[in-house]
């Protein structure tokens, strides 16, 4: 099996990796990286959503081939309890969830949205968010974490 | 002579689990740990009920460790369902904890030699005149807890509480944030195993031949578990797990199955099936007024599903004759009594124990999958195996919510006032969960050697809330009703308990109809409402919500209003809602505008979170959701065949909550369903001057009612 290396999390990472083995798989397979979960396997829920070079993308149809030198960022790499990213903060205040299942992925899309759109509008949330499942019905809550976390990142 | 006052009562959950130290011990390094036997399943239970514990007992909520359900060790509160956990959980912990504090107050009062009406308790610290002072963990040792509750304990008046009533944060939350494992999904074990079933896609179909030749090729592969028609394979990863079950699946022969509806005509096949039919409700008035015409009605709504954004997944362990088991079941105990038929073994030989799951919305998969863990562990020489469904098994072999046909015929006088209401429901029935008949409900059991049959659904009895019936009988105060149930006894489909179970179906049958009657009369339809109702409470939710949406907005060309009330389960939350939404031929749901009583709110913006929930999913089964299926198999295997509403899609949700500190708590996790359902369908008319009783209220549906009135 070929090495395949990338950055997981801003470390340098290398896993000898079937080239068509799910991102995801190894992930949380080898690499024991849970905050991506595993929802249908097929790239429409979004609960696997990890950054690769500041996107929004499903990791459990994503080949490992085609991770090779790319930055990839997962929800346990957008901050801590000690040191949390402004969404996680928001998400919190807000009380955005129900079940929670859905949220690592949902982190993931709205961190992307907001490095590439620091202001959105709660449209462009919405629309940002639209490939993400939410079964609970936590929707608006989450959208308005997210317009929270946006002014604070605007005024911090 | 005067009766004596009746005998104070035990709070039901208390009285099956009397034992104080099941509920309460007081551990070292000053903490507390409360062990409910209700799970988090995403309500935002525990934090609740670590609320009421930190108020009775005066300490700080930081101080309160929540000890998941573990058949070794929780007091046994049956399933966690149909929004009871306020009632019966956080009933029991307010009157356990209540108790407790009198004990260490009179223990304290006899060390400190002071009078226990002159103590008090701030944060665990027990104190009094003369700084004097103790500590429950001080105490710990002089007090036993192994003790049976008694029913003399008084829990402080509500003016008295500090922390229930107020809207503190969710203490699962952080974890879910931050990614530290908390789903049962996530655990991680040193030398954990992985195991896949293979199911067919045939429904009903049997597994006679399987070559294993390939799937043992399979690099990983640990075992293969056969047991009659049930198989798997344990691996050492999930990929390996996957591709052995993949080679499994090309060399399966099935034979048999069972055929499916007519997924187009529901209602025909429902209505003509072999029925238990129970009369649920009469009401008789002499008649005053004269019958001039009888409206007769039918309402359907499909096969629902749970629909779970994470599949279900399991993990046991074997040790000799015991089994440990980790699930995310609704209900440990009644999920040991179905292991326990299943495997012949006493239930005292097994151990199930909770771990988190996603949202389940009732009985999915999460039983099911607990019988494949010990199944597919038992080939595995006593290591862990943790088992996981598919996307596509989660959406074709877990129970749906249950199909229903309602009709209402209702018989009104000249001046279209009722005078009669006949309401039957056609529905196989709405449970069929773990533990509660001779014969397991689990999946596996139905594909063993020597098989139990498919569970065929019942319905609970009315005073439990009914299933099918749920919410049938009206809470308006119609002269004359008669209520009936055709329970199916055949069941094709499989189907148990669903959020509100059939309460979503007849409160969108009555509260359509009564908006048509409305109509008719030409009266407005809050007024109509408000006219047969005589509970205050019921009257002041639909009053606020009427306010909250300055009812009735004018009419705007492309949108509509429309209202919908029901109190759960008649005894349950009131709650009325008003949908504003807007379109032709493609429904949009703009706006929602709830109140909400549940009595007592614990947390209160958790109240708010659930009917939120509520009133968003309820409009995702309104739009879009309907289990498909052709004549041999269930076709809705993926999010894209089986579409929920997504955030662009979502409407703004405005709740208000009509608290009343005084009143026993209820549930909100399904108040919100009925009234939301009907007020999208009212306001559907009050657009687009059609009635689509046909759910989903989708594009071609409407086309057809337009159709159909032209």
């Amino acid at each position: 099996m070929p090495t395949i290396e990338f950055q997981l999390n801003g470390t340098a990472t290398a896993v000898d990796a079937d080239p068509d083995q799910a991102l995801l798989d190894v992930l949380r397979g080898r690499l024991g990286v849970t905050g991506p979960h595993f929802g249908c396997g097929a790239g429409e829920c979004g609960a696997c959503h990890v950054m690769v070079d500041d996107r929004a993308i499903a990791s459990c149809d994503m080949p490992m081939w085609s991770v090779a030198g790319k930055d990839v960022v997962t929800v346990e790499g957008l901050g801590t309890a000690e040191q949390p990213h402004p969404l996680q903060r928001a998400f919190i205040s807000e009380q955005a969830m129900q079940c929670g299942y859905c949220v690592s992925g949902i982190l993931i899309s709205a961190a992307a949205l907001l490095m590439h759109n620091p202001s959105p509008t709660e449209a462009e949330v919405r629309a940002a968010l639209d490939r993400n499942l939410c079964r609970c019905g936590s929707h608006n809550r989450m959208v308005r974490a997210v317009l929270r976390a946006a002014s604070q990142m605007a005024t911090s | 002579m005067m009766t004596p006052p009746p005998a104070p009562k035990l709070p039901i959950s208390l009285t099956a689990n009397p034992r104080l130290s099941s509920w309460v011990r007081f551990t070292g390094e000053g903490r507390v740990a409360i062990s409910p036997g209700k799970v988090e399943i995403g309500q935002g239970i525990v934090t609740a009920l670590a609320q009421i514990a930190a108020d009775e007992l005066e300490v700080d909520m930081s101080r309160i460790e929540m000890i998941r359900a573990s058949t070794a060790t929780s007091p046994n509160e049956g399933v966690t369902s149909g929004s009871l956990s306020i009632q019966q959980s956080g009933r029991a912990l307010r009157h356990v904890c209540a108790e407790v504090r009198q004990r260490f107050l009179v223990a304290a009062s006899e060390r400190l030699g002071v009078d226990a009406a002159r103590l008090e308790v701030n944060d665990g610290m027990i104190s009094g005149p003369g700084n004097v002072r103790t500590s429950y963990w001080e105490l710990a040792g002089d007090v036993s807890l192994d003790h049976d509750a008694t029913a003399g304990a008084i829990a402080k008046s509500a003016v008295k509480r500090a922390v229930a009533g107020h809207s503190v944060e969710r203490i699962d939350i952080p974890d879910k944030v931050f990614a530290r494992p908390r789903f049962i999904h996530d655990a991680a074990l040193p030398g954990l195993l992985h195991g896949r079933v293979l199911r067919p896609d045939i429904s009903g179909a049997r597994l006679v031949a399987l070559d294993e030749d390939a799937a043992r090729a399979i690099p990983g592969l640990v075992a293969i578990a056969r047991d009659g028609g049930f198989a798997g394979v344990v691996s050492d990863s999930e990929a390996a797990a996957e591709a052995a079950l993949n080679a499994l699946r090309k060399r399966a022969t099935w034979s048999g199955g069972e055929p499916l509806p007519d997924e187009d005509d529901l209602a025909g096949f429902l209505r003509c099936q072999p029925a238990q039919t129970t009369i649920i409700d009469t009401r008789t008035t002499a008649a005053t007024r004269q019958h001039a015409r009888t409206l007769r009605r039918q309402y359907t709504r499909p096969y629902i599903a749970h629909a779970s954004i994470a599949p279900s997944c399991a993990i046991a362990q074997w040790d000799g004759d015991r089994i440990h088991v980790w699930t995310h079941s609704q209900g440990v105990y009644l999920l040991r009594t179905d292991l326990a038929i299943v495997l012949k073994l006493p239930a005292e030989n097994i151990v199930v124990e909770h771990v988190e799951g996603a949202g389940c919305y009732g009985h999915n998969a999460a039983d099911d999958v607990a019988l494949d863990a010990v199944l597919l562990a038992k080939a595995a020489s006593g290591r862990q195996v943790r088992v996981q469904w598919s996307r596509h098994d989660e959406m074709s072999h877990a129970p749906f919510g249950a199909a229903m046909a309602i009709e209402i015929e209702a018989d009104l006088d000249e001046d279209n006032e009722i005078i009669g209401w006949r309401h039957a429901i056609w529905s196989n029935g709405h449970a069929a969960r773990p533990g509660r008949a001779a014969q397991p409900a689990l999946l596996g059991a139905t594909e063993i050697a020597n098989p139990y049959p498919r569970m065929i659904s019942t319905n609970p009895p009315a005073a439990n809330g009914g299933g099918g019936d749920r919410n049938s009988v009206p809470l308006y105060d119609l002269p004359a009703w008669t209520i009936t149930s055709h329970r199916l006894l055949t069941m094709p489909v499989r189907t148990s308990a669903l959020r509100t179970l059939g309460a979503q179906g007849n409160v969108f049958a009555i509260e359509s109809l009564l908006d048509e009657i409305a109509a008719l009369r030409g009266e407005d339809p809050i007024a109509f409402r408000l006219r047969h109702l005589r509970d205050e409470r019921a009257k002041d939710v639909i009053r606020a919500a009427a306010r909250r949406a300055a009812w009735k907005p004018q009419r705007r060309s492309g949108t509509g209003h429309g209202v919908g009330f029901a109190r759960y389960k008649n005894t349950g939350a009131y709650c009325a809602a008003i949908a504003e939404i807007e379109g032709t031929d493609e429904i949009r749901v703009k706006r929602l505008t709830l109140a909400i009583d549940v009595g007592e709110t614990i947390n209160p913006d958790g109240v708010v979170n659930q009917i939120e929930g509520g009133a968003i999913q309820a409009t995702s089964w309104v739009l879009k959701e309907r289990v498909r299926f052709d004549g041999t198999r269930i076709t809705s295997t993926s999010w894209t065949d089986y579409p929920i509403l997504t955030f662009t899609e979502v409407p703004a949700v405005d709740v208000e909550i009509i608290q009343r500190p005084e009143v026993e708590p209820v549930g909100a996790g399904e108040a919100a369903h009925g009234p939301v359902t009907a007020a999208i369908a009212n306001a559907v008319h009050d657009c687009l001057g059609v009635r689509v009783r046909d759910l989903p209220i989708t594009r071609d549906r409407i086309i057809a009612a337009m159709e159909l009135a032209s």
